[in-house]
Parts: structure tokens; sequence; C-alpha cells
């Protein structure tokens, strides 16, 4: 039979949770040397398919093939043998180890039970000049960037000879400078013959540099396409299974009165660090002010301290003309404060609660809902059973499905209900969308841009470019704790953005 | 079919399905040990563990009632702690200060009117528990102590405390012990012991289970309920919201504290002979609180069952005396079934995963046909 057309080969796989079919008959085949795209909503099953293929779960149904034969893979060391390698979502890296223990961590070569690290040296830079990787094997793990600890992780899988790399949404965290050279040297393994599987969401990125796309939706197979051919526009509504808007439609921009004031806000870390130094802006009525940076550039201690959730060093915040600085989150939020948390697991939600006790959260203790102190519950479910229609919030059993069991659109969908439903004068949403699929984010995207054209002022936070650049009336760059840019997405490029964001660039002086 | 899975699926279910099997583990170990000791009585013995205190008729459940009264607040306090996300490992003590407080006003404020003189017995020892609750839910809430060192510490605090202060106030030097409330403090029978002849009942009982409900229905009724609870499983989240999760782990500790007191006062002023003694032993009535809010699985009503049910074999292992076995060894079954009711989380879990592989196999079962 000679070579075998295709590297990978996962038959009519099917993977069953209870009740739940993660994966239905789903069939996926990579050739050697290309790089195949995963795509999907969340949910749909491609982690179940990875995780299958990386041998962490067996299928019920369905054959594995690679190179041509049939295998059985019962644990990741089976896969690391087949020569399959991961680069997982979030780095599984130790942060006290060095480069390079961290890359020859679990495949050490040891003579008579001593450390042999001069040869692991030798091949890690040897990699590392070739894929022009720029890494210092010496350098600790805690002081590299988010982009070099993933090419750390990219390393591990070279160093181990891995033919068949598998990226699990890599580009999420970078900037865009870095999404464009890890973007090239993908293509740089696939010339050199080794085969990628690139599981993301983001269509520009699967149209750059994949040859063929394979789409799951709900678990099923919806087909595989040759990217050249396809539209964005094509592959989405094979995601979604309907046509999706990419540009938004908003009314033209005309801003109001100024809705919320920040002025020299600092904020120290506990270490007394400035992590947030005096930063101040204006959000006008009518207007989605969005605030863009990388992740850890204090972004979300600024929304922390605005919204009362730590306290601020100095500086001054008001909410339509009236200080409140020093008020707590309570009077803040019946002020018109409403507030999409970054983290809506931590703060957002309460997990073990249900589905109506959450969209209570911030006014259980309003006349609507409570006599006397105590609950009002036919009015609480009525509230609830109105918000999940309105809202559209999908989940097993309605208003009393526990929210730990719900998906993660549908939990952020349940706090978008619960924080508009309020007639907020201005909502503060950090990174609304992330983690979320494309229909998803269509949705949330609309209903922030309602509250814009009711008059209403939007704050958002976001490190997504494509966000920034679609939803904005203004952008504003934070580095550094610093405000670095005051722009409008119309006149400037997405490349100058990352420049900004990367702190290569500044426009804004500190008046400090 | 869907409609008869209902019940059997559903969380209560479980809670007392996974109960009662905790239960039959810890009488099986039991009988076990019964057999070691002394095989020829093995039996008997173990027949009067699970006949309980109808051995002895209504007299018997009027001492399973009476032997549970303590034990059910302390479980409540422990109970309720933990409903709000915090360990209340310090019942003891708490259930100590309150006993103290309460035998102190039996004593010394004999001027208070027959009829009132009791209440406010109860009341200072609602206080007093509330206190040592207090200090440790202070430390929790604004200076990040772990309640549960807190507690422990209060425990032995409150031990050796109440010791100098009986020997100092209320003491009785023929006995080592505290000296007898006034009667007036004794709390009332209500002509409970015409129903249980013979028994030690009185009110405490009453007094108990509105303790079970008012508990019951602040948890799950009131907009105080819900946000302890929902401080209890995410702290964040509450402050987010705007709730003041500081000032509720305080609130919270201070009513398990007083629920705690109250059952140290319940227990010293029901006249049966029982005083303070000066003793360096921490009341083991804390440490029985948390076995049952265990078996209860935290939830009141279970805790009002499970105080109960763990007085009902306490009474039945009084009785295995009949059959020449020491008093040790019913120690030691009475508490491998606490002990096996610890387990009763473990257990339920084991069911859980039993119930998704049948679920998978029948699935598959009907796949196949």
């Amino acid at each position: 039979m000679g070579q075998a057309e295709y590297v990978i080969e996962m038959n009519h796989i099917t993977k069953q949770f209870g009740n739940f079919k993660a994966n239905d008959d789903v069939t996926l085949k990579v050739k050697k040397g290309e790089i195949h795209a995963l795509l999907g909503e969340n949910g749909a099953g491609k982690s179940t398919l990875m995780s299958v293929l990386f041998g962490l779960y067996q299928p019920e149904q369905g054959e594995i093939r690679i190179n041509g034969k049939a295998v059985k893979i019962s644990n990741p060391n089976d896969a690391n043998a087949l020569g399959i390698g991961m680069v997982h979502q979030h780095f599984k890296l130790v942060h006290n180890f060095t480069v390079l223990e961290s890359i020859v961590l679990g495949h050490e070569t040891t003579k008579g039970g001593i450390l042999r690290m001069a040869e692991a040296r030798k091949k890690i830079t040897g990699l590392s000049e070739r894929y022009k990787f720029k890494i210092d094997p010496d350098a600790y793990i805690s002081d590299i960037t988010v982009g070099m600890q993933q090419r750390v992780e990219i390393l591990k899988m070279l160093y181990c000879d891995n033919d068949i790399l598998i990226f699990d949404e890599p580009t999420a965290v970078l900037t865009p400078q870095e999404i464009g050279e890890l973007l090239k040297a993908m293509k740089q393994l696939v010339a050199e013959g080794k085969s990628i599987i690139f599981i993301t969401h983001k269509l520009n990125e699967i149209k750059a540099v994949a040859d063929r796309c394979s789409v799951l939706r709900k678990g099923k197979y919806i087909g595989t396409v040759e990217v050249e051919t396809a539209t964005k526009e094509m592959l989405s509504e094979m995601m979604v299974g309907r046509k999706v808007n990419f540009k938004p439609q908003k009314q033209p921009y005309q801003p109001g009165k100024t809705i919320l004031e920040a002025k020299g806000v600092t904020v120290k870390s506990r270490y007394g660090k400035d992590v947030v130094s005096n930063v101040s802006f204006q959000v006008h009525a009518g207007e989605i002010l969005t605030i863009a940076g990388i992740d850890g550039n204090g972004q979300s201690e600024l929304v922390y301290a605005l919204t009362g959730m730590i306290p601020m060093e100095a500086g001054s915040v008001s909410l339509n003309g009236r200080d409140i600085t020093e008020d707590s989150i309570r009077r803040r939020s019946l002020a018109g404060m409403a507030h999409i948390p970054e983290d809506r697991h931590k703060d957002g939600l309460v997990l073990d609660y249900t589905l109506q006790e959450n969209l209570i959260l911030q006014n259980y203790f309003t006349q609507r809902f409570q006599k006397r102190g105590f609950l009002k519950f036919d009015a609480v479910r009525s509230y609830a059973r109105g918000l999940i229609e309105r809202f559209d919030i999908r989940s097993g059993q309605g208003e009393d499905s526990i929210v730990r069991g719900m998906s993660g659109g549908n939990q952020q969908k349940a706090i978008i209900a619960r924080e508009l439903d309020r007639d907020p004068e201005i909502v503060i949403a950090v990174q609304p969308v992330r983690g979320l699929d494309v229909g998803a984010i269509e949705y949330i995207h609309q209903q922030l841009i309602a509250q814009r054209d009711g008059k209403k002022a939007v704050l958002l936070v976001s490190l997504e470019l494509d966000e920034v650049m679609e939803v904005s009336d203004r952008i504003l760059v934070m580095y550094e704790g610093e405000i670095v840019a005051d722009v409008k997405p119309e006149e400037i490029t997405a490349e100058e953005l990352g420049l900004y964001m990367a702190g290569a660039k500044r426009s804004v002086k500190n008046e400090a | 079919m869907k409609h008869k899975h209902h019940f059997f699926e559903s969380e209560g279910f479980a809670s007392f399905i996974s109960s009662v099997l905790a239960i039959a583990c810890g009488l099986l170990f039991g009988l076990g040990i019964l057999f070691i000791s002394n095989p020829s009585q093995a039996y008997g013995g173990f027949m009067m563990v699970v006949q309980g205190c109808f051995t002895d008729g209504l007299a018997g459940i009027g001492l399973m009632l009476y032997y549970a009264v303590p034990i059910i607040m302390t479980g409540l306090s422990v109970g309720f702690a933990f409903r709000t996300g915090l360990f209340n490992i310090g019942a003891s003590g708490q259930f100590t200060a309150g006993a103290f407080a309460a035998v102190y006003v039996g004593v010394k404020w004999t001027f208070l009117p027959e009829g009132i003189h009791w209440l406010v017995a109860i009341l200072a020892a609602m206080l007093a528990g509330a206190l040592w609750g207090l200090i440790p839910g202070l430390l929790k809430a604004y200076r990040n102590v772990n309640e549960v060192i807190a507690s422990i510490m209060m425990n032995y605090i409150g031990m050796y405390l109440v010791n100098y202060l009986v020997r100092n106030t209320i003491y009785d030097q023929m006995k080592n012990q505290s000296l007898g409330v006034k009667s007036s403090a004794y709390l009332p029978t209500a002509g409970l012991e015409n129903i249980f002849a013979g028994s030690k009942l009185n009110i405490g009982i009453f007094i108990a289970i509105l303790c079970v409900v008012i508990i019951h229905v602040l948890l799950s009724r009131t907009t105080f309920g819900y946000e302890l609870k929902a401080c209890g499983k995410n702290e964040n989240a509450c402050k987010y919201a705007g709730i003041n999760a500081k000032r509720n782990v305080v609130l919270s500790m201070v009513i398990a504290g007083a629920l705690s007191g109250i059952g140290g006062a319940l227990l010293y002023l029901s006249n049966t002979g029982k005083y303070l003694q000066v003793l360096d032993v921490i009341a083991p009535e804390g440490f029985n609180g948390i076995c049952v809010a265990l078996l209860g699985q935290s939830s009141p009503i279970g805790i009002l069952f499970a105080g109960l049910f763990i007085a009902y074999i306490t009474v039945g292992g009084g009785n295995m005396q009949l059959f020449n076995f020491v008093p040790e060894v019913i120690d030691i079954i009475v508490a491998a079934i606490i002990y096996c009711g610890a387990l009763s989380l473990l257990i339920r879990n084991l069911l859980e995963r039993i119930k998704v592989k049948k679920r998978q196999a029948r699935e598959r079962g009907e796949g196949q046909r």
C-alpha cells in the first residue's frame, strides 16, 4: 500500500458521557504535511475529540489510524510514542523552572542517574534557531512572556520528535505580532513534514494558514472543506448552523453627556507597585469606549477600582456628575453601574445556586423580591422566566437549573440578562465574549450596542483586536498601567493598535 | 418511565438513602465487634442496639428525646455554619460557655420570679455561646484567621475558663462541681413526665425543634439566608453583588454559637442531676454535633432526625449492659455508626457513579437491540 495518504484517521468516533453524546460519529482525516483546522462552537466536541486522540478518553465506537495502521491509544504516553504532541490552551509549565528544565521535563537524558543537560541544551538551541524562536534556555518561566511560554511548549513537542502537533486555541493569549510569528512558525513546521491540527474559533487565522478545515457542530461532524475555496461566511454558517452577522449594525455615533469619569485613578498592587497609574478618561452616553491591551496591563485592576471591589490609591470616580469614589459596591450598583465581570465563575455567579437565584443576585433585596426579609418565590420565578425567555438563556431545567451545569455561553447570557435588565446608566463589561462561540459573541455585541443606541454608556475591556475594532466608538490602549493611546477605530489599523498594545508606541502623555 | 424515576433520582432521596446505607454499614461493623468481644451474647446485644429506645417503651422514648436535645442543638450549630461556608468546630466551647452562663444565672440570680428564671438562663446561655462564636467570626472576617483553628482554640479557652469560673463563683467543693441550680431555673416539664413516665423529659425538645424550624426557615425562605448561603458558596460573587460578606461571616458564627449555647443550657437546666464538672475534658456534645451535622447532611430537618437517631442507638447501647457488654464496647459501636455516617458523602458519590454506569449500560443495551 506504500505511504498512507493520511497521518491521522479518526473514523466514526462516538464518545458519550451519560446521555450526552459529546462526539457523535465524527470523522477527522489529516493529511501528512498539512495544517488542518478544527472549527466549532464551544461544546461542539473539539476538545473531546482531541482528548480521544490523546488517549485521555476511550471512545465507545470508532477507530483511530495513524499512518494507515489501526492503533489503540489508552493514555497520553501511547500518544507520545506515536509522535502526537499537544500545546494546551492553558500551558502546563513549572514556573520556577528554567526554559531548558521545562523542556526536558519528563524526557531527561541521564547517565547513571545524573542529568546530562549539555546534549539537551544543544538540541534546544538548535531548534530555537531553526524556527527563529529567540529563546533563552536559562530564563525562568515566570520571567518570560506568555508568547515565549508558548514557544517553550512548542519546543517541548519538537524536542520529543513529535510529528503530529495539536494546537489548542493557541492565539487566544497572544498579541497580533506574536500571532503573526506563530502562524509563520506553523507554516515552517508543516513545510518540514510535520502535520498540524489547529483548533480555533478565529476564521481569519484559518484563512491565513490552514489547508483544510473540519467543522463540528453539537458533537456532529458537519464536513471538511478546502480553505482556499471557502469563505468566512460559509465557515461560520457551517459552524453555527445559520448566517452570522460579522459587522454589527450601529446607529451613527453621537456621544452625549459624560456618564462616568475617572480622574487620576491609581491602584497599587500588594507589593506596592503601581498596577494602574494616573488613569483618566470619560465615558459618554451613547458611546462604547473600549480599553484595549494585552492581558495583565492593569485593565482588571482598573475595573475593580471603578466598581469599588478594590480600593484606589489615588484619584476619583464620578457617575453622572456625582462623586462615587467612597461609595460601596452596592451603592454604585444602585446608582446605575452594571458590571459584567472578567471571571464569571469567580465573581459573576454563584455556581451552585440555581439560575433564578443567580438572576436576582443584584436585586434580591428590593421590594419586588422580598417582603419583611422573606423572599417572594413566585415573583422570583416569574421574573426569572421572563429573563430566560427574553435573553434566550438555555439550560436543562429552566429557572431551576444549577448554573454550574450550564454552558459558558448561557452562563454569560444569564449575567448579561441580570445586569442589563436593571437599566443601568453604564455597563462595564470585561471580556464579555471570552471563550464564547460566534453565535453568542454576535448576540452579546448586539446587546451592548443596544445599550449604546439607547443612549447609555458602555465601557468595554477587551483583549481581542477584532472585537476592539468592530464594536468600539473610541479606543483607549493600556500598557503597563497607563493609557498610551486614545484613538478612533476608523483612524487606526490593527497593526498600529498592536504596536500600542505591545508598548512600542505611545501617543498620550501621562500628565502626572 | 420518566415519572417512575423522578423521585428516586431526586437530590433529597440520594441524601436520605446514603445516610441509611451509612448507618447500615456502621451497624454491621458494630456487629463484628460484638462477635469478637463476646460471641455468645453478640446477637442479643446487637438486637438491643437495633431496638434502641423501644426496649423500654415510653420511658425509653423519653430518654431518647432527652439525649437528642443537646446534640440536635450542636448539630444545628455546625450544620448551619457549614451551609454558610464555615466549619464551626468550636461547638464544644460554645456549648460549655452557654452551659456555664445558664448554670450561673440558675444558681445566682435567685431574685428572678418563677416562670422567667429559666428563660433568662437560656437567654444568657445564648449570649455566651454567641460571644464564643463571635470571636472566631471576627478573626475570620477581618483578619482571615482560619475559623477551624480559632474555634478549636476557643474550645480550650472555654473549657479552662469555665472551670476557673465555676471554682470561683458557683463551686461545690465537696463534689468538685457546680452548685445545683434553683428549681425555678429548671426547664418546665409541661406534663411530659406524665406521658413519658420515668424519663427526664422536659420542654427542651420543643425548644430544639423550634430552633430547627427557625433555622430551616431562615436558610430557605429569607433574604438573609439567601445572602448567607451565597457567601458560603462563593464569597467573591457576594462581594461583587455588594453583599457585606464579612458581616455575614460574623453573623453566621454568632448564630452558630448561640445555637450551641442554647444546647448547653437545655442540658444543664434539665433537673437530671447534671452539674458542670471541673474536669479538663472538652464537652463531647460539640464533637457529636459535627457527626450529627454530617449524618444530617447539614439540612436542619436532616439534623433533627440524625440527632434523634444517635440518641436512639445511645439508649439502645445502654441496654446492652444487660448482655454483659462493657460500656466501652457500646461506645465503639456508637462511634462506628457515627464514623460511617461521616462516610455518607462518600457513599453518596459511589451511588451516583453506580447510577451513571447502570444508565450507560441500559442505553448501550437499548442501542444494540
